[in-house]
């Protein structure tokens, strides 16, 4: 195997599991490190910068760094990342003096935002410091998006968002709420804008079409409405008996927001079995802990109407049946399962719709009537249009729209210069020694044994009666000091410098993982992985390969489940391994793109 | 920083008969200093241990004064351990082994610790064949009183600030030989590969199991003028084959050609198969392993792996004929059974 090449940032970039994991590569272990010292102003800038929404994601994120974690993998749950973030939002002091200033003069260039959701806020908050003009459109009465619409309250108090969005609304934005952009066309033609950005969203929940449908409407609803409407305080009450139809986020929502409503008997069906709904674990749980039971592979069959009103709905029980990895829902030929309701939520998935988007102005559109956009520019087929968000490859979630909002605020960035969009900044990358003296190194290997700590919840009864009232509590500082001292530091790396080895195994002897070898390189990758001291079998993980030694070996490092512990660098006599701090920060608009 | 081993380790980490993992067999983390070939043999021991499936509880580690004697509190943390005075541990190891021969006896020392004031302990010892694992951690200084010659530095081998040194070195494996040592080999620190399966057979050997592992001392004689240093080591390394060791129920499955390999039937029923490099080395004979010694050396080669090997050797026990229950187990009535037994004695002597 060809010796890695560590001046390549994406590979120990690869090695701090969580910052790559996420979309926006927000970099987790600096901000942890910075929590821990409780520092939460700093931690809270460092999110910002890079994901723009941190009291908002600290409560309602997808966290696909979690997953991720190493910690997961050395023991049974990863490092509470997404409200530790939470911690550093609720505990900062004012920001004001370390926002970017905005200049006076603008640089001339009119960029129009379609949509006051993360992507299109994002590009605000990237092209507002550069001296751009920028006029932003919603029909909603508040800037947010799905995050003020589609996330309740009880998840996501409207302070915390709104403080969020008026960070960004207050570089001097202008906004145009309760305006619903109708036709792309005239705001090409009649705006005068040097780039538009199209950050819409996927505004239109799927319909279920089945027996009884149009005489039970007055009390089906598709779920993202009803809860846009319950956040705009249109909708107050719910039946009694509901029924949520769907097993994702939003059914979570609706099914825990219909019992605040006054939702006694509150039930999510789903056709899928339980362990593959869509919706994140906590959120399931959540949504049982509030006492609302799942019942999973039973598929929607009629709406059930007596006299002209809903009265319930018939399922058909099924089972998952899987071939060559694709699942198929089997009936398991039981007697269909009447369920009696009220109410109706439905939540079995969002589309995008471009009703005001015509198809003559050059924008391609696909056979899903998707538009045609590039996945690293976010430009589409008309070189002044850009989309991001939700708006442009269909749902996914606020940190994703956040990723998109940056690379599209680098490219529109690059457009009004008249530059090249596909030739971007690189990323901003250090690798620095933290060596400091003999066993002193600077960063905190001392790492918390404990299993995750759990974050407490507000009382059950109170929860249920407030639908405003914010059910997680938060960590306390105590406890946020030890869930941030789980974090194993994967930025700090382990750099290794075979000029200077000496081949004494002493870091082989004190690796507590037994990830080091030294052995004879092979030219199969999987033969060398097999090979290690302890074989490297998780073929997500990267090997780190040196190139020959004096004795005609390579050192080898499976990354899988190094502890960054720096005992390697502590015992090794000649500093052939180093522990360096690797920060990346993904590259903004502005920035300089180098030949 | 802490200097502090984290708890966790590999999740895949194996474990062995008695449901024990590696860790179970670690100790205190080593404040050696950074590179020390120390630190290798004390992972190679608890590798061996490990592997060999040992209760902890059944060894006791036994050393005297020295880096190298500080070693056993780096490995095998559940263990019984005696640090004794400085080159007293064979005596302490010998009283240990009369009044419980039930234990696993693990002596670590160095060679200040046995070619110097301990060598005459060191000896005695050997010819009393102690059923015991000698190891002693050979890096030719004193590296804790700042890296002077010690008795098993070579002729005109200097240390890092030193001068070549004028005296000729005491070589142990040699000496072991000559006093009847039953079980000789020699290693290398930075081997791991020969070391732990001779640590294994050196454990499971009944008898005095001798093995000299030239372990340099990076802080003082790790220079190009040193002999004991890595790079002087691996230059000049030579083995006299390679040596498996297969533990009792466990098939053999490698087959070699005759002559080029021998296998030895140990009294517990394991097997070591030495694999031959050199086929003058005849396993049995102490002239063989005397001479390839004398061989090597004069070519400027250090011969290490497994020299010499009596399997059906008799240690102190047999020797003398103990009682088979320790001694530690007898109670008062059968160790003094009194004036009636005492007077036959003397009648029967009369």
């Amino acid at each position: 195997m060809k010796p890695t090449d560590v001046k390549d940032p994406e590979y120990f970039h690869r090695v701090v599991d969580c910052q790559y994991a996420c979309p926006a590569h927000t970099p987790v272990p600096e901000y942890i490190r910075l929590i821990a010292a409780q520092r939460y102003t700093d931690a809270y800038m460092v999110n910002w910068e890079s994901n723009v929404f941190p009291g908002v994601l600290g409560r309602t994120c997808d966290r696909p760094c979690e997953p991720a974690c190493r910690r997961g993998r050395v023991e049974e749950e990863p490092v509470a990342i997404c409200r530790l973030k939470r911690l550093a939002a609720d505990n900062k002091a004012d920001i004001q003096d370390r926002l970017p200033i905005i200049p006076k003069k603008k640089n001339g260039k009119r960029i129009a935002l379609v949509g006051a959701g993360p992507a299109s806020l994002t590009v605000a908050r990237d092209l507002m410091p550069l001296g751009y003009n920028i006029d932003l459109f919603d029909e909603q009465p508040a800037g947010g998006g799905f995050m003020r619409s589609q996330i309740p309250a009880f998840r996501l108090p409207e302070s915390v968002l709104n403080e969020e969005v008026d960070t960004i609304l207050h570089m001097g934005v202008v906004s145009h709420f309760r305006h619903y952009v109708d036709s792309l066309k005239a705001l090409l033609e009649q705006g005068d804008y040097d780039a538009v950005f199209v950050g819409s969203g996927a505004p239109m929940g799927r319909d279920l079409d089945i027996s009884g449908r149009e005489a039970a409407d007055a009390n089906i609803h598709i779920g993202i409405n009803w809860l846009a409407s319950v956040a705009f305080g249109h909708v107050q009450t719910v039946g009694r008996r509901v029924l949520v139809l769907g097993g994702g986020n939003t059914a979570m929502d609706c099914c825990r927001t219909a019992r605040r409503l006054g939702g006694e008997d509150v039930r999510v069906v789903v056709r899928s079995p339980f362990e593959e709904m869509k919706a994140s674990p906590w959120e399931k749980e959540d949504a049982q802990q509030e006492g609302i039971p799942i019942y999973d592979n039973h598929v929607p069959k009629a709406f059930l109407v007596e006299d002209g009103k809903l009265v319930g709905m018939r399922f058909e029980k099924v089972k998952a049946v899987y071939e060559d990895g694709k699942r198929q829902l089997i009936p398991t030929g039981e007697p269909p399962v009447d369920m009696a309701c009220d109410d109706v939520l439905v939540a079995i998935g969002q589309q995008n719709a471009f009703p005001w988007i015509e198809r003559d102005i050059g924008i391609e559109f696909d056979q899903w009537q998707l538009p045609v956009v590039d996945k690293d520019t976010f430009q589409s087929t008309l070189p002044n249009v850009f989309f991001g968000g939700d708006a442009a490859f269909g749902p996914e979630n606020v940190i994703t729209a956040v990723a998109h909002g940056h690379q599209a605020a680098i490219s529109i960035d690059l457009f009004c210069r008249g530059e090249s969009v596909t030739q971007r900044p690189p990323p901003g990358v250090t690798l620095v020694s933290q060596k400091m003296g003999i066993h002193e190194w600077s960063y905190d290997n001392q790492i918390e044994d404990d299993a995750r700590y759990r974050v407490p919840h507000a009382n059950l009864d109170q929860a249920l009666s407030d639908r405003s009232l914010e059910v997680e509590l938060g960590f306390d500082a105590e406890t946020a000091f030890h869930e941030a001292q789980r974090c194993l530091n994967c930025d700090a790396q382990t750099v290794f410098t075979e000029k200077l080895c000496i081949e004494c195994d002493a870091c082989l002897d004190i690796c507590p993982t037994s990830c080091l070898s030294f052995v004879v390189n092979d030219d199969e990758e999987s033969t060398l992985r097999q090979k290690l001291r302890m074989p490297a079998n998780n073929p997500d993980q990267a090997i780190y390969v040196s190139e020959d030694l004096a004795t005609g070996r390579a050192m080898v490092k499976d990354e899988n489940v190094c502890l960054h512990c720096g005992l390697c660098a502590e015992r090794c006599p000649t500093a052939a391994w180093d522990m360096q701090q690797f920060y990346y920060s993904v590259s903004k608009a502005g920035e300089e793109v180098q030949p | 920083m802490t200097y502090l081993r984290p708890s966790f380790r590999h999740p895949e980490q194996p474990i062995n008969e008695l449901g024990f993992t590696r860790k179970d067999y670690e100790g205190a983390l080593s404040t050696l200093c950074a590179g020390c070939g120390h630190d290798s043999i004390s992972a190679a021991i608890v590798q061996a241990c490990f592997e060999l499936s040992i209760a902890p509880h059944k060894v006791a580690k036994l050393s005297g004064i020295g880096c190298s004697s500080k070693t056993p509190t780096y490995f095998l943390g559940n263990s019984h351990g005696f640090n004794s005075v400085h080159g007293r541990m064979p005596s302490v190891a010998t009283g240990a082994n009369l009044a419980n021969r039930d234990l696993i006896y693990v002596g670590v020392s160095g060679d200040g610790d046995s070619a110097s004031i301990g060598m005459g302990q060191f000896t005695h010892a050997v010819r009393r064949n102690v059923n015991m694992m000698y190891v002693v951690e050979n890096n030719g200084c004193y590296g804790l009183t700042k890296g002077q010659d010690s008795a098993t530095a070579d002729v005109g081998s200097a240390s890092k600030k030193g001068e070549p040194n004028p005296f000729e070195a005491i070589d142990l494996a040699s000496i072991a030989l000559q006093l009847g040592a039953s079980f000789v080999a020699r290693s290398f620190s930075g081997d791991r590969e020969q070391l732990v399966p001779l640590i294994k057979a050196a454990i499971s050997h009944r008898g005095f199991a001798f093995i000299d592992v030239i372990s340099p001392c990076v802080t003082f004689n790790n220079n190009p003028a040193s002999t004991k240093g890595y790079e002087y080591v691996r230059d000049h390394l030579a083995a006299t084959g390679t040596v498996d060791y297969v533990p009792f129920k466990q098939e053999i499955s490698a087959s070699y050609a005759e002559g080029e390999s021998k296998a030895v039937t140990l009294h517990d029923g394991s097997v070591v198969q030495l694999r031959k490099a050199d086929p003058e080395l005849d396993l049995n004979s102490r002239r063989s392993a005397l001479r390839l010694i004398k061989d090597y050396r004069a070519k400027e080669q250090i011969l290490t792996g497994l020299l010499y090997m009596d399997e059906d050797s008799q240690d102190l026990h047999e020797i003398i004929g103990t009682s088979k229950t320790p001694l530690q187990a007898l109670t008062e009535a059968e160790l003094c059974p009194g004036q009636k037994v005492l007077d036959k004695l003397n009648d029967s002597l009369r």
